[in-house]
């Protein structure tokens, strides 16, 4: 994939297949989806929906778990997380559009722990960029693209759901 | 004859960003909406099971506290804490520092202890700033209160109020009543509440307690309270200290209290959705009759419980905002 | 020794004299002014082309702290300080420690001025004993050992008949009272003027009352007592404008200003900038153009530096716990020639007020270039442009706004009963 504008609905669609595959072995009964915002909160509530995961949705806000506070500081537009139910002894769907570095699952995870100790954490991603800086691999993913150091992919949304790759300097 | 520079703009780095935070004097509009919105998202933290965040952790905090208080202490012990620092008090009285060591040396002392951020109480107005611009620049210092000058995170934490409770700043009307000659409560609010764009604020008291051209940090003055609080949305009450009785500012609390007192009847000449606020401790009947601290439309607690979250959104601002002016070595990853 | 000084701008305005002229010295005496005189040889001259020559400045108020903390200062460092900076003459308060109220402490004062060599002290005399307010001082004691005037320093004479009693015994034996006049009540625990700075920066203020009260009060003892009087470092204009009134009404009595606050606000204070806590404060736009008023038209005929030399630590910790005060020795005459080139004064005014007004207020007979006077002489470059630094200052205390600020107007020569004290020979 070289264009520009990435084919999201059909990087939703194999994510989707993965998920549903990996439910119906069985071995994460009632599992409870998390999103990290932004992107991977849409992408939760997409799924949640489609999948129809009768737990309630939760969402993760990571700036206050983030690895590089002394470097950039304070992100000031955090958003709350919210975790509906104890994650204590549940298997959990973490969901995020991009992996690249692996830091802010890392982020994620480490936020997740503070509040209970789940079974199991299962990694979805839409998108992995493939440029670990940690040892941390998605379980299930849409597909992979590799970027130049220059550039970034954003997810826009919430609907339409959109993957786009931009240069860094627009940011 | 000199250059004019405003001696408020040390609190901030290069990029504008904050890195000590000793008065809402001189911030911008941007500024103090990043503190309240920041300080919003702790709020939410606070009400879950898990109340840390790892933000400081690693950093060692010192509460640096010259003039005796347990209630500001404690809350910013526990802000500090749940922000995951490491929390050094220290509760010097000033007669032992005038014997000893000086304020200078006590605090290049703690200095070469490695600390990354003082929180600073301290009975002589300008503590802070000295503190900030000449003895440790490059240490994060929070004014808890220095003097008569400024109590930032208490007059954030009473916009953080206000806003929970009124939503826009610009319409509303503001009383400010008590003792604001010797109030840095006051002054701190005044400043806020100008800058977040409130245009009617209001300060009520009799001519013993008001400043020198109060006027000109932009308020109406009124020493009848009735005329004063008609019509205010919001009524800050201040704390009366026992001993301005002894220096011939009142004659005794019960005048006082009949004068300027916020009782039930007082309060209804102000809005009929006007709430009422204290920055605490209260002195029941001498302020306050019990009837309205009590009563549904005082937030006095929700000042409480927005204390924390506004001392964390400060803490974690000022060590950020350090940290990125700090020279760099080397580049972060994502 | 005979020294010619050549080529100068001669201002004497004691003699109304602003002309190039040559300048003759003789046996520590001014000799002559324009004419060579007869059978003179110069041992010495000096090329004053380009410069001003005028009598040594007379300070009516500077702190030499001896006997006292040496950390702030001595007599040794201060009158170096004062001549560096064309003061051939200066007056300090007896507000050292001890106080002098004993003869003891003037004659000490007086011996370690002559053994420093630089520069004549006149010191005051405390007008009760301990400056406590109660009890008077030996005065006429004090006046023959070298005390020029006698004050309460800005201690309070708390009883009005105490004061009273003082001033007329004063007054018996014609001996001159300066007044620092301060409330002690109103001006307890302030720091700087009571206005708008004061309150937004939430410091103790002093009102003007402070001042104008103590004026009021003893400038109705003075007429009763018929006491020559002094008011000195005035900061507030409401003051000027009560001693105008008693001159026009008859009163003899005289002023002096600093030239701090001949320059600056209490706006400086901005910040909490502890260079600029002074006691008597800064005060507002409107004194400073009153304190200016006052001394275009007489009300006030003399500047001072107040010079008030400290440690650094004194000045090291948060605007009131620091020790109020600034050194001015040495840059008393660039800063007082910035009035010059405002435009409020010319040139001969404003030495005038630096030299011989002041040697008028206190009786004395320097202040002057007539021939036969002690030759006491500032030589100095109007235009010279300079910063005065730590290192090159000679007073203990560098507590000043004006460190490392650009000056203009340096002296070149001082002259203290004919021998040249600066720049120090070798």
């Amino acid at each position: 994939m070289t264009s520009n504008a990435l084919n999201a609905d059909a990087l939703l669609d194999k994510m989707k297949q993965g998920l549903q595959a990996l439910l119906s072995q069985g071995h994460k009964p009632d599992p409870l989806m998390i999103g990290i915002h932004t992107g991977g909160a849409w992408l939760a509530e997409q799924l949640h929906k489609d999948l129809q995961i009768t737990s309630p949705l939760g969402a993760l806000d990571i700036s206050f778990h983030r690895d590089d506070f002394d470097q950039s500081g304070l992100n000031p537009k955090v958003q709350p997380s919210n975790l509906p139910c104890s994650t204590e002894g549940r298997h959990i769907l973490l969901v995020d559009d991009v992996i690249m570095s692996g830091r802010t699952i890392r982020a994620a995870m480490n936020e997740l722990f503070d509040y209970g100790r789940p079974a199991s954490v299962t990694l979805i991603t839409l998108l992995d960029l493939q440029q670990r800086e940690l040892p941390i691999q998605a379980d299930i993913i849409g597909g992979t693209l590799a970027i130049s150091a220059d550039q970034t992919v954003k997810l826009t949304g919430p609907a339409p759901l959109a993957l786009e790759i931009r240069n860094r300097s627009e940011n | 004859m000199f250059e004019q520079t405003d001696p408020n703009q040390i609190q901030l780095t290069a990029e504008g960003e904050l890195k000590h935070f000793i008065t809402t004097e001189g911030l911008s509009l941007e500024i103090l909406t990043e503190i309240l919105d920041t300080a919003d998202s702790f709020v939410d933290m606070s009400a879950k099971q898990v109340k840390k965040v790892p933000l400081l952790r690693g950093k060692t905090v010192v509460n640096l506290f010259f003039e005796a208080s347990t209630r500001t202490l404690s809350t910013f012990e526990l802000a500090a804490k749940r922000l995951s620092a490491d929390v050094l008090n220290l509760n010097i009285s000033t007669s032992s520092t005038s014997k000893g060591e000086t304020l200078k040396d006590t605090l290049m002392t703690l200095h070469a202890m490695h600390s990354d951020m003082f929180v600073v109480r301290h009975s002589s107005s300008g503590a802070a700033h000295f503190i900030a611009e000449h003895v440790t620049p490059d240490v994060a210092v929070i004014n808890a209160g220095d003097g008569r000058h400024a109590h930032p995170t208490q007059a954030m934490l009473d916009m953080l109020t206000i806003r929970q409770a009124k939503g826009e700043f610009a319409p509303l009307s503001v009383a400010i009543v008590g003792d604001i000659l010797h109030s840095r409560v006051a002054r701190s609010q005044i400043h806020a509440l100008r800058t977040l764009g409130v245009t009617d604020i209001r300060v009520i008291a009799p001519n013993t307690l008001l400043p020198r051209h109060i006027e000109s940090l932009g308020v109406k003055v009124y020493t009848n309270m009735q005329q004063g609080i008609k019509d205010v949305d919001v009524v800050m009450m201040l704390r009366l200290q026992k001993e301005r009785m002894n220096s011939a500012l009142l004659p005794s609390e019960s005048e006082f209290y009949k004068l300027y007192g916020l009782t039930m009847d007082k309060l209804a000449l102000a809005k009929p959705d006007a709430v009422v606020m204290h920055p605490g401790p209260i002195n029941r009947g001498v302020e306050i009759a019990s009837s309205v601290a009590d009563c549904e439309r005082s937030l006095i607690l929700d000042q409480v419980t927005n204390g924390i979250a506004v001392r964390m959104a400060v803490m974690s601002m000022a060590m950020s905002g350090q940290a990125k002016s700090r020279p760099n070595p080397h580049e972060a990853g994502e | 020794m005979n020294i010619h000084i050549k080529g100068g701008r001669i201002i004497d305005p004691a003699n109304q004299l602003d002309q190039i002229a040559d300048l003759y010295i003789s046996d520590g005496k001014i000799s002559a002014v324009g004419e060579t005189p007869n059978g003179f040889v110069a041992e010495k001259t000096i090329d004053a082309s380009n410069k001003v020559v005028c009598p040594g400045l007379i300070d009516l108020c500077a702190h030499a702290r001896e006997p006292g903390p040496s950390q702030k200062g001595s007599i040794k460092t201060e009158t170096m300080a004062a001549v560096a900076g064309g003061i051939t003459t200066m007056i300090t308060p007896p507000t050292t420690s001890p106080i002098i109220d004993n003869s003891a402490v003037a004659e000490l004062i007086k011996d370690r001025c002559i053994e420093a060599g630089k520069m004549t002290i006149k010191p005051m005399g405390a007008l009760t004993k301990g400056l406590e307010g109660e009890q008077l001082a030996p005065m006429m004691a004090l006046a023959s050992s070298g005390c020029i005037a006698f004050t309460n320093a800005r201690r309070p004479v708390a009883n009005s008949l105490v004061l009273m009693r003082c001033l007329e015994y004063a007054a018996t034996h014609d001996l001159l009272v300066i007044f620092q006049a301060q409330d002690a009540a109103l001006a307890k625990g302030g720091c700087m003027h009571d206005d708008s700075t004061c309150t937004r920066l939430g410091l103790t203020g002093i009102p003007e009352s402070a001042e104008t009260i103590e004026i009021a009060r003893c400038l109705l003892l003075t007429e009763q007592t018929g006491v020559r009087a002094h008011f000195g470092q005035l900061s507030c204009e409401r003051s000027v404008r009560m001693i105008s009134e008693a001159r026009e009404r008859g009163l003899p009595v005289t002023a002096d200003v600093s030239i701090q606050n001949l320059l600056l606000t209490d706006e400086s204070v901005n910040g909490f900038n502890n260079d600029f806590h002074l006691i008597p404060p800064l005060r507002s736009q409107l004194d400073r153009a009153g304190l200016i008023q006052g001394l275009l038209g007489g009300s006030i005929q003399a500047i001072c530096s107040d010079h008030q030399p400290h440690e650094r630590a004194a000045k090291e910790a948060p605007f009131a716990d620091t020790e109020p005060g600034m050194i001015g020795l040495e840059t008393l005459l660039p800063l007082a020639l910035l009035l010059v080139e405002q435009n409020m004064l010319d040139l001969p005014q404003l030495i005038e007020k630096l030299t011989s007004e002041p040697a008028k207020i206190l009786g004395l007979e320097s202040g002057t270039l007539t021939a036969g006077s002690d030759a006491d002489i500032c030589i100095f470059d109007p235009a010279e442009e300079w910063t005065l630094t730590p290192e090159e200052s000679y007073s203990r205390g560098k507590n000043t706004p004006f460190m490392n600020y650009p000056l203009k107007g340096k002296v070149s020569y001082t002259f203290h009963q004919g021998k040249q004290v600066f720049p120090q020979e070798h």
